[in-house]
């Protein structure tokens, strides 16, 4: 086994550069490290207390452009699966870093839907019926969901209240926002599907850190038999264990 | 300009479980064959980091790839059909071994009563139980017949199971290998179906419960119920499947001979004959002409209903004036059932793909419909197949599907919530069909299949006095809530159902109302053979591949047969 080199926390790395919290409002530089925009006024990214932040699987976007729409992501993926007494939530499972690699690949540029033309809307049974693809309408989509929340709080979407993010998120989610190409209604069930994606995927994915998403669960992951345990009547509360090794 | 390639005996077009079957027979016979697999080469090898729900579950790492080929979708005539874009309702194989890499191992026998469903329907509640826009027919074979074909596939698979239900059709010999084992969720259906009245019983699985050697000389080795197996390959060779089995006896024959990404586009037909078939070997982009005395389509339900439609070979079936047969009877599986959640823990997320138990009380015409709208049913099971936590969320009724109550609610009913599942009979509609689409076409050119469905009448009736009885099972197994399925409405093909298609190519006895023979020799051109599901008529209670595997077998028999003497089969 070799010796993985020490992983910065991110409170280490405050404590090592001596950045004082107050200086990071808006941070572009400091928030591409440590994975989150350090605002004071939004408690749903700006929680400095968590250790869980490892500086190895941070570091730099795939797709997304900016912070601002990192953060928009954050925090409607922490509102769909939120951190409480059972364990993390989406932020602090690196789910926005999940959907950012995976908007940056094949997902994201739907190499493996047909996407031919003619377009049409068709019968809600009849499925994806969108030229976009999955890149696009998360592009889209964060817009959206920042244009809905200046209109109706006159903030971005991550200066929100959880409250009011929790309206704007269900307003998507009853197809009451105009999107173009696309129903919000379907990026709200792309959103909600990645989000529980990015929290039970195997972590070499880049959620799911710390494999916190099975150890709520109790699903242990990758495992090579249950033969023995099977048949025994008692649950059996087993370590997890990823595909890759930790 | 393609290239014509040397004649063989027998060119089988994919191979999954019916080219195998018919490779390895054929080419133990003394054929010479070659398979075509439009896919890649892959196997247990390739299958160490398989436990991987994102990639192959979510992503569908071992299925097709739609965007190159998919079909048009449309509830009635009235609608435009529309492609669908990504998979979903059903899964589409490709590659070596197809469906039957990543199939979960459920292997059933038809009933007697399915074989003939037509004449007996009739006789028991005369000819009008359904109306007339209910295309049921006898498949013009009988279980009888059919007995030693099954036979012969499970003793290739290996099946594991018991012979203690009392419904199904007689089996000559037991199962080649034990059941299961009976877990602490499937003994508490038991239990509970055992208090109502019922008879429960092992399900035949194709995960074994203990290695065994094949009449073949193929090892399959024992399951270790690691929870991945529908959509995931078994990285221990215990989940028979045809590349270990079937294909690997064809192989060392030195008879048969396999080219993959190999992309038939055309079954070549002069006279009453075929004489090969037209293919795109997709790395090269070279096209070829692969000459044979007999051609086997062995592809998935769609594919080979599309080959035909492409060649022109058989006359279309039209809903409107009933003529014509390809295309004819699609059907799917009715999937009544019921979620229930407990207050104890259990090991949900082990199991193993056909891990349960399963009572037939309410399947084939094993209860009296006298009194009900419906003909047929379903097999009522519980399975273990290993919950997966992205895929498995289960909350109840009005529970959020967002936010901290779903989060808590999904958690904790992971390891305490079960589910009873049917796999319900599916009758065949005058509306129901397969056609070629007019606008949509494939990577290769090709028109897309387009698929006309709608649940029917039927179908509802039988979801909802089967989800029914499910409820009550999962009562009795004490759970302390439980939600039957809500009553279908209309087909939808957003979220998985089931990858249990049917009809299109189907058998019969006639060519009046049938696309191939009960050999599965095409009526039209008598050394062409189109093998696989596509064949039945209507949908049983049951998965399909025990059967599909036994016609398959069959029609090998046939297939040499014709090698010989040539001439119909029938």
């Amino acid at each position: 086994m070799t010796e993985k080199p020490k992983n910065y926390s991110r409170r280490d790395f405050l404590k090592t550069t001596g950045i004082a919290t107050g200086a990071l409002i808006g941070g572009g530089l400091i928030g591409g490290l440590v994975g989150l925009n350090v605002d004071k006024d939004d408690q749903h990214v700006s929680d400095t207390g968590n250790t869980n932040h490892e500086m190895g699987t941070n570091g730099g976007f795939q797709f997304f452009q900016n912070q601002r729409e990192f953060n928009v992501i954050s925090n409607a993926t922490e509102r769909i699966f939120p951190k409480d007494d059972i364990g993390p939530g989406a932020i602090d499972l690196g789910v926005p870093y999940f959907i950012d690699r995976q908007l940056a690949g094949q997902y994201g540029s739907n190499t493996k839907e047909y996407m031919q033309g003619p377009f049409a809307v068709g019968a809600k049974t009849q499925g994806y019926q969108s030229r976009l693809t999955r890149a696009s309408i998360f592009r889209q989509g964060i817009a959206v969901l920042d244009e809905e929340a200046n209109k109706r709080f006159e903030k971005g979407f991550s200066s929100i209240e959880a409250e009011q993010m929790d309206e704007i998120l269900t307003a998507f989610q009853n197809d009451e926002i105009p999107m173009t190409g696309v129903t919000s209604a379907f990026f709200f069930r792309l959103l909600r599907t990645a989000t529980l994606e990015g929290a039970y995927a195997d972590p070499m994915y880049g959620g799911n850190r710390n494999m916190d998403g099975w150890k709520m669960k109790e699903f242990p992951g990758h495992q090579m038999s249950y033969i023995n345990v099977i048949d025994k009547e008692k649950f059996q509360k087993i370590a997890p264990q990823p595909l890759g090794g930790m | 300009m393609a290239t014509t390639l040397t004649k063989v005996d027998v060119v089988v077009v994919g191979l999954g479980w019916t080219g195998g079957i018919i490779a390895a027979e054929c080419a133990k016979a003394g054929l010479k064959v070659i398979g075509l697999e439009r896919g890649r080469k892959r196997g247990t090898e390739d299958f160490q980091q398989i436990h991987d729900e994102y990639r192959y579950a979510v992503r569908y790492e071992l299925m097709q790839d739609v965007a190159k080929e998919t079909i048009t979708i449309r509830n009635n005539r009235k609608m435009p059909a529309l492609p669908m874009r990504q998979m979903s309702s059903f899964l589409l194989g490709d590659g070596l071994g197809g469906s039957g890499t990543h199939w979960n191992g459920h292997t059933w026998r038809f009933y007697p009563y399915d074989f003939q469903i037509k004449t007996m329907t009739d006789e028991k509640y005369g000819p009008n139980k359904l109306s007339s826009d209910y295309l049921l027919q006898d498949w013009g074979v009988t279980y009888d017949e059919m007995e030693p074909y099954f036979y012969k596939y499970d003793q290739t698979a290996g099946i594991s199971g018991e012979d203690k239900n009392p419904f199904w059709g007689k089996r000559a010999q037991d199962f080649p290998t034990p059941p299961m084992k009976r877990t602490p969720i499937l003994k508490k259906f038991e239990g509970a179906t055992q208090s109502l009245g019922y008879s429960p019983f092992m399900l035949p699985s194709a995960n074994l419960s203990e290695a065994y050697t094949n009449p073949d000389g193929e090892v399959i080795n024992a399951c270790q119920y690691c929870g991945f197996c529908e959509r995931f390959g078994c990285e221990y060779g215990a989940k028979t499947s045809p590349e270990i089995t079937v294909i690997p006896t064809a192989t060392k024959t030195g008879n048969f001979e396999t080219k993959f990404h190999a992309n038939v586009v055309e079954v070549i037909k002069s006279g009453n004959k075929v004489t090969g078939v037209r293919y795109l070997d997709t790395e090269s982009g070279e096209e070829f002409i692969q000459e044979a005395e007999v051609v086997v389509l062995a592809s998935y339900v769609m594919n080979n209903a599309k080959l035909l439609m492409v060649s022109n070979i058989g006359q279309q079936y039209d809903p409107e004036t009933g003529k014509g047969t390809l295309g004819k009877n699609y059907c799917y599986q009715i999937l009544p059932g019921a979620n229930g959640y407990f207050e104890e823990q259990m090991n949900t997320f082990m199991g193993a793909g056909a891990l349960g138990m399963t009572i037939d009380d309410f399947n084939a015409d094993n209860f009296d419909h006298s009194d009900l709208d419906f003909i047929h049913g379903g097999s009522i099971s519980i399975t273990q197949t290993g919950y997966r936590p992205i895929e498995t969320n289960p909350i109840q009724q009005g529970t959020p599907t967002w936010g901290a109550e779903f989060k808590k609610n999904s958690i904790y009913n992971y390891t305490r919530s079960l589910s009873i599942g049917t796999q319900g009979a599916s009758m065949p509609h005058k509306e129901n069909y397969l056609s070629l689409d007019t606008k949509y076409k494939d990577v290769y050119g090709l028109p897309l299949l387009q698929m006309t469905y709608n649940f029917t009448d039927q179908d509802r009736a039988l979801h909802k006095f089967i989800t029914e009885k499910t409820v009550n099972i999962m009562k009795e197994m004490g759970a302390k809530t439980v939600e039957g399925k809500a009553p279908i409405t209309d087909y939808d093909i957003v979220g998985y159902q089931t990858t249990h298609n049917t009809g299109g190519t189907i058998m019969g006895a006639s060519p009046e109302n049938s696309v191939v023979n009960p050999f599965l020799q095409h009526w039209d051109a008598e050394n062409l053979f189109v093998v696989g599901a596509g064949n039945f008529p209507h949908n049983g209670g049951y998965n399909p591949t025990g059967t599909v595997a036994a016609l398959a077998y069959r029609s090998a028999e046939g297939i040499i047969k014709y090698s010989k003497s040539g001439g119909s089969l029938v």
